[in-house]
């Protein structure tokens, strides 16, 4: 809130501070949503900047982390809508189908060489964009399930579910396409 | 199983249980019955091992990092659009309203050295309006100096200038709301 503060009263130069505090947070979650990272990091870029226009906005009644990440997952939507891509539900199986198709096929030589850390988030880059960011704002955003719910729009329990269902879908993908390392394991 | 929880419960149930239990999201003496069943039960047991794993390796996740120039291209970008932070307030009030009290001082000054200048007692006052009255009066003695009328036109200038502000700033605020 001291940082905020100075910012509100005009020093610009504190803001920087924020940006390089959130900004992997930010990055993390917009590529959960856009798969490309230079659009990922045009759109992060644009949160910030929308961050900075709109801060006397921000009361203070949650964490700053959370405000911004509603801001995040508000900016991808827009940006997915303008391009006209599809963001998918949870629900929808089908198109997890064609997720799984799409994002599917790494070599026997790559599998073998993958860590368990870069194991899991390839895996987590396979998971819907909902799946992948309550996944994301749970276990590196430090959000509660209630935050995680107003980030998203969703109630709590209906977000207990999601991550619930969310990491049974990444155990069955690191079956799927990292099985040998899941056994190693 | 059946003792801890009153029915039998399906592979998903257990599965529920175990990760609110490892969420610590379980209620207190759900948490004691389900630390009791991973250490008994071989199936809990066998399923709770599982699913830590995977609440291990999730937290062993890493989050991305952008581009070395992501803060000097925020910072950049919003220099080159002058963007101003949602500051509370710009002006202090008190400049606003000592420059408003000001003026209004001048417009009442003018109606009471004009009120004064009335003649309330003769005929001709009272078949008058009293906003003839005030115009009727000799002000000469007051703008006969060229010096004293450029003050008083600049400062009007001026005050309108900050009118013309103030009714920008009130339309910019209104549209934002809406």
């Amino acid at each position: 809130m001291d940082i905020i503060s100075l910012v509100l009263k005009g020093d610009q130069n504190a803001y920087s501070i924020l940006v390089d505090r959130y900004k992997n947070y930010v990055f993390t979650i917009v590529l959960r949503y856009i798969k490309s990272r230079e659009d990922a990091e045009e759109v992060a870029q644009d949160v910030f900047i929308k961050a900075y226009r709109s801060l006397a906005a921000f009361k203070g009644d949650s964490k700053f982390s959370t405000w911004l990440y509603t801001v995040t997952t508000t900016t991808c939507i827009t940006f997915l809508r303008k391009k006209k891509l599809e963001v998918h539900s949870l629900d929808n199986e089908r198109v997890f189908e064609v997720a799984d198709s799409v994002d599917s096929g790494m070599s026997a030589n790559q599998i073998e060489q993958k860590s368990k850390v870069n194991m899991v988030n390839e895996a987590i880059k396979m998971l819907s964009p909902d799946d992948a960011q309550v996944i994301t704002l749970f276990y590196k955003g430090e959000q509660t399930l209630e935050e995680i719910a107003q980030i998203m729009g969703k109630e709590p329990n209906a977000v207990k579910v999601q991550l619930h269902r969310a990491r049974g879908r990444l155990k069955e993908k690191m079956e799927k396409y990292f099985s040998a390392e899941v056994r190693d394991i | 199983m059946k003792d801890t929880f009153n029915v039998p419960l399906e592979e998903d149930e257990i599965e529920v249980k175990l990760w609110e239990y490892i969420d610590g999201l379980a209620k207190a003496d759900e948490m004691s019955a389900i630390e009791k069943l991973v250490q008994e039960n071989a199936e809990w047991k066998a399923k709770y091992q599982e699913l830590l794993e995977v609440h291990e390796s999730l937290n062993l996740v890493e989050l991305e990092q952008p581009s070395l120039r992501f803060t000097k291209n925020v910072m950049e970008e919003i220099a080159r659009l002058q963007i101003a932070p949602a500051a509370k307030q710009y002006i202090n009030s008190k400049i606003i309203w000592g420059i408003g009290g000001f003026f209004i001082t001048v417009i009442v000054s003018f109606l009471v050295y004009g009120l004064a200048q009335i003649d309330w007692s003769t005929s001709q006052s009272v078949n008058t309006g009293v906003l003839d009255k005030i115009t009727d009066a000799d002000y000469t003695k007051v703008f006969n100096n060229t010096f004293v009328n450029v003050f008083i036109m600049l400062n009007v200038v001026l005050g309108l200038m900050l009118f013309d502000r103030y009714l920008n700033d009130k339309k910019k605020k209104l549209m934002k709301e809406a």
